[in-house]
């Protein structure tokens, strides 16, 4: 077994993807000019939340998300033993690596500061809570009130009459540049609670391991996880929906999509639930090609006729919300009792209460911004980009998501300065060329396989966050490091949700391709997104190849009581569609039996 | 019905425990605790005091004693056999073996079928010693039938009060061989396709949320006797998920002859060896039933069960035995929170020293 994984600048560039570098900003590659910290680091590939390689533009989420994690650990709340986490990209994947605070000292020092800060958000978290969705509320408003539309061939009597001064090319900028800005504010919030929030939880996690060392990590966190929680939402609403439809015998209308449901009752409640719990995407909301539910509803009316089926075949499709509530109080109870002493009961009941105080925001921050801010982020970018169709820059809207986030600033500026100079723009020639270069390269590294890690992995993995989010410890690693090794094919990794289940494979890399999903087949997957919801009534089981216990893919896949084993490193590499697998979610294995 | 001789266990009260020791107050306990206990009944300290107290052994016995060099095993084992045959030599009382035959024909009854099999146990008692373990030292008998080898082997139980372990071993703790008495257990035997026991806590860590299973295929004795290699399985307690399963070769079981009297140990197919020798379902009732017993008895416990052949699955699993689980009772209990720290502290140092880098809390090294 290798006892370290290969060097980032080992890594050969797919054929047809050479120049790969330059569609990223330039700090984002390894390059010669940090070699020796970079070779000497290691780093991971996190596939949880990119799991495809970045489109230009695609990497201002991975850019904006990292760096305002970091500033919160570093600059806000003072982690004692964490800096933040720092980030590049190879060869399109993504690659992660935690900073420690490596001096005692500075350690120490942070002790107080940290307390002092991260004690105060615990101390008003429902009040700072509840003003947090004041503020992303108040964010999307904003974000959805920004319009992009083509310059005007002659400017609006009004600009001159009320002497505004300013112009369209101005604003278009302007309004660009403001979008931008929200979504770095947007990450921003994101990470004002869910560092803090998992600091609780693993508080709360280690004293359960302590008191019961083989407590399963699943019954931990059901014992804080939340019965109605704004993360299950949409697929609530689409239960409703499908109950509407037997109750009013709209079949036939549901076949004939949202037009032919018109003036029903159906779409009386769709189009109140519809924003905005249909901001949902069907990826994990970090690609601008994961399709919004909104904007493709034939993705949720798909779903409501698989709820209308089961309906009809009889079967309860509501979640038994009294007995998840009085499961849960039974398990709280039972270990409550089991524990030595009253000492440790009160500090259970203590550290279980904080963690279902932070919970909510842990659960519920994914829907506010991976699906909704990022699916209204992404529709005006599209609005941007039928303004470059419109003036020729590019072939399709989508394409803006070739160009990076600051290089559409300067396409701005060479179709406003066209414009006001009255001449032609460079844009209609150069960008259709270079998006064309550019998906060129994208497939070409989609055709790479990344490895999991790279670099020599520390002795042990101590950073807290990196155990909790990723699921990367340092067995996980011992698990990467020893893959292959397994002579009869099959594959380990966490026992993420628990059950057996045995049905043929499908490897689904993409959240496009889970319609190809039929009933009973094993899901192996990069990664499970939470808006797969739906599709977990089809399949048997998931395997992913990453994955930790409180990723959102893990607390779904419990909630919809699948077997799921994750982060098995190699599962969409090893396994073939059609292959017969044995999957359990209680001991974390996945064999091949046909 | 109960009398001076006989005790059934569904009859069971406490004041009972002095006549019939402390194994078979147990499975009147366990009785009224609800759990599924194969019937049966006790024959009292009472009857093997008639015994005892018989003119020819009283003398015959003591003599015996006063002659043996207890550092002479070869001595020992001719002692032992020679005071067990002056016993097994004597007519029992009249009125105790009526009694032991009308009960073993009410069991008859009771389980609808004729020469219903049973076992035969030993459960040595002294009452002024009640921490005294006599534990494995006395004879145990495996399926018995009939009314006339049930009288027989009650006797031969008695008689074990005289094994030469179990001579030895009260030499030894210096107590009188007076002190120590006889009730024998008469219980109808399950046929079991598989057996083992279960402790209501993980014995390699102390973890009190776990039920830990050892299985092995035909009779518990398998597993007690260390004659194979259990199955080895933990089952969460509270959330009842089996989270851990070594199935190990098993090469040998304990089962009932072919001819219907007696056990005998049989090889194990090779496949058979390697199946797990409880399913799934059958673990989950042993852990409720570990559960209701740790529950009723207010501690962790050590519990014999068995899983009845005949039977099908959800309601074939018996329990032949719960008691007080010693190891990890005896040790300080785990405290896991620091005393007079704020939620901030336990924050701070779980940041500072993550639950993955670790281990268990210490806790007085000793066996586990």
């Amino acid at each position: 077994m290798p006892n370290r994984f290969p060097s980032p600048f080992e890594a050969e560039t797919p054929p047809g993807a050479e120049g790969w570098e330059d569609l990223y900003t330039y700090s984002l590659p390894f390059s010669e000019d940090r070699r020796e910290y970079e070779e000497a680091t290691f780093w991971f590939q996190d596939s949880i939340h990119w799991a495809e390689p970045l489109t230009p533009w695609d990497a201002t989420w991975y850019e904006y998300a990292i760096a305002a994690l970091s500033q919160y650990n570093t600059r806000h709340y003072l982690i004692p033993p964490a800096l933040g986490i720092d980030y590049r990209v190879l060869n399109g994947y993504t690659y992660l690596t935690p900073v420690p605070v490596l001096d005692g000292a500075e350690i120490e020092a942070r002790v107080p500061q940290f307390m002092e800060r991260a004690g105060f958000y615990f101390m008003n978290w429902g009040d700072l809570y509840d003003k947090w969705l004041d503020k992303m509320k108040d964010l999307i408003d904003e974000m959805e009130a920004i319009s992009f539309s083509p310059l005007p061939e002659k400017e609006d009597l009004e600009v001159i009459t009320e002497g505004h001064g300013t112009g369209s090319g101005l604003t278009i900028q302007e309004e660009y540049r403001g979008l931008l800005n929200l979504g770095l504010k947007l990450w921003h919030y994101h990470f004002e609670f869910l560092n803090l929030g998992y600091a609780a939880y693993l508080d709360y996690f280690g004293f359960c391991k302590q008191a019961f060392p083989n407590i399963p990590d699943l019954a931990i966190a059901r014992m804080v996880a939340g019965v109605e929680v704004d993360l299950f939402r949409p697929d609530e609403e689409l239960k409703t929906l499908a109950a509407i439809v037997v109750e009013h015998g709209l079949e036939d209308q549901l076949a004939g999509g949202l037009d032919a449901l018109e003036g029903t009752p159906f779409m009386d409640h769709w189009n109140s639930v519809k924003h905005p719990w249909f901001n949902y995407s069907a990826g994990n909301g970090f690609y601008h090609s994961d399709k919004v539910w909104i904007e493709h509803p034939e993705i949720p009316l798909g779903f409501v006729s698989g709820y209308v089926q089961r309906i009809k075949a009889g079967e309860d499709v509501a979640r038994p919300i009294e007995r998840i509530r009085a499961e849960r109080d039974r398990i709280v109870e039972e270990y409550t009792a089991l524990l030595s002493s009253d000492e440790d009961r009160e500090a259970f009941q203590g550290k279980l209460g904080l963690a279902r105080v932070v919970f909510p925001y842990v659960e519920n921050h994914n829907f506010y911004v991976e699906h909704w801010s990022h699916s209204v982020m992404f529709r005006k970018m599209k609005e941007l980009g039928d303004v470059f169709v419109k003036e020729g820059f590019l072939a399709s809207r989508e394409d803006i998501f070739f160009l990076k986030r600051d290089e559409v600033n300067e396409a701005l500026w060479d179709m406003y300065s066209a414009w006001a100079v009255g001449t032609s723009p460079r844009g209609p020639v150069y960008w259709p060329r270079e998006v064309d270069r550019r998906r060129g390269i994208v497939d070409a590294l989609r055709q790479w396989t990344p490895p999991p890690a790279l670099g020599e992995p520390p002795e042990v993995v101590t950073e807290p966050f990196t155990i909790m989010l990723w699921g990367i410890t340092s067995e996980s690693i011992g698990m990467w490091l020893g893959a292959g090794d397994d002579a009869d094919g099959g594959l380990r990794g966490f026992a993420a949700s628990p059950g057996v289940a045995e049905g043929p494979a499908r490897v689904v890399m993409s959240a496009d391709d889970i319609g190809q999903l039929q009933d009973g087949e094993i899901l192996v997957a990069p990664i499970t997104a939470p808006s797969w919801a739906p599709a977990f009534g089809t399949i048997g089981a998931a395997v992913t190849d990453i994955g930790g216990m409180m990723s959102h893919a893990a607390i779904v896949c419990r909630e919809y009581g699948l077997p799921a084993v994750t982060g098995t490193a190699f599962g969409t590499r090893d396994i073939e569609t059609g292959t017969v697998l044995r999957v359990d979610g209680s001991s974390g294995t996945v064999t091949v039996i046909g | 019905m109960s009398n001076r001789f006989i005790v059934w266990f569904n009859d069971y009260r406490p004041e009972d425990r002095p006549r019939i020791g402390g194994k078979n107050a147990g499975l009147g306990e366990m009785i009224k605790a609800d759990l599924p206990v194969p019937p049966g009944f006790a024959v009292t300290t009472d009857g093997f005091e008639t015994i005892r107290s018989h003119p020819d052994a009283v003398e015959e016995v003591r003599d015996l004693l006063t002659l043996v060099d207890f550092g002479d095993p070869p001595a020992i084992r001719e002692l032992s056999a020679r005071i067990r045959s002056v016993i097994e030599g004597l007519p029992m009382a009249a009125d105790v073996e009526d009694a032991i035959r009308s009960a073993y024909g009410e069991l008859c009854s009771r389980c609808d079928r004729d020469d219903v099999p049973v076992a035969v146990r030993s459960s040595a008692t002294a009452e002024d010693l009640p921490d005294a373990s006599f534990a494995g030292q006395q004879d145990t008998f495996l399926w018995i039938r009939g009314t006339t080898p049930v009288v027989e082997h009650v006797k031969r139980c008695w008689s074990s009060l005289f094994t030469d372990r179990a001579m030895s071993y009260r030499h030894e703790m210096g107590h009188d061989h007076e002190v120590v008495s006889m009730s024998v257990a008469v219980q109808q035997m399950v046929d079991p396709k598989s057996a083992g026991v279960a402790f209501t806590l993980d014995p390699s860590t102390g973890d009190r949320s776990q039920v830990a299973i050892e299985s092995s295929w035909g009779l518990g004795e398998a597993v007690v006797s260390g004659e194979v290699t259990p199955d080895n399985f933990l089952v969460d307690k509270v959330i009842l998920e089996i989270h851990s399963r070594t199935v190990s070769p098993k090469h040998t079981e304990l089962v009932m002859r072919a001819d219907g009297d007696g056990v005998e140990w049989r090889d194990v197919a090779d496949a058979r060896q390697q199946s797990p020798s409880v399913s799934d379902a059958e673990l989950l009732e042993i852990t409720q039933m570990a559960k209701a017993a740790e529950r009723y008895f207010g501690a962790p416990q050590d519990i014999e069960w068995a899983v009845d052949r005949h039977l099908p699955e959800g309601g074939n699993v018996v329990m032949l035995q719960s008691r007080p689980e010693t190891v990890w009772s005896r040790k300080a209990p785990r405290q896991v929170s620091k005393p007079a720290s704020g939620f901030m502290d336990g924050i701070v140092s779980t940041l500072l020293s993550p639950i993955h880098t670790r281990g268990p809390v210490s806790t007085d090294d000793g066996e586990a």
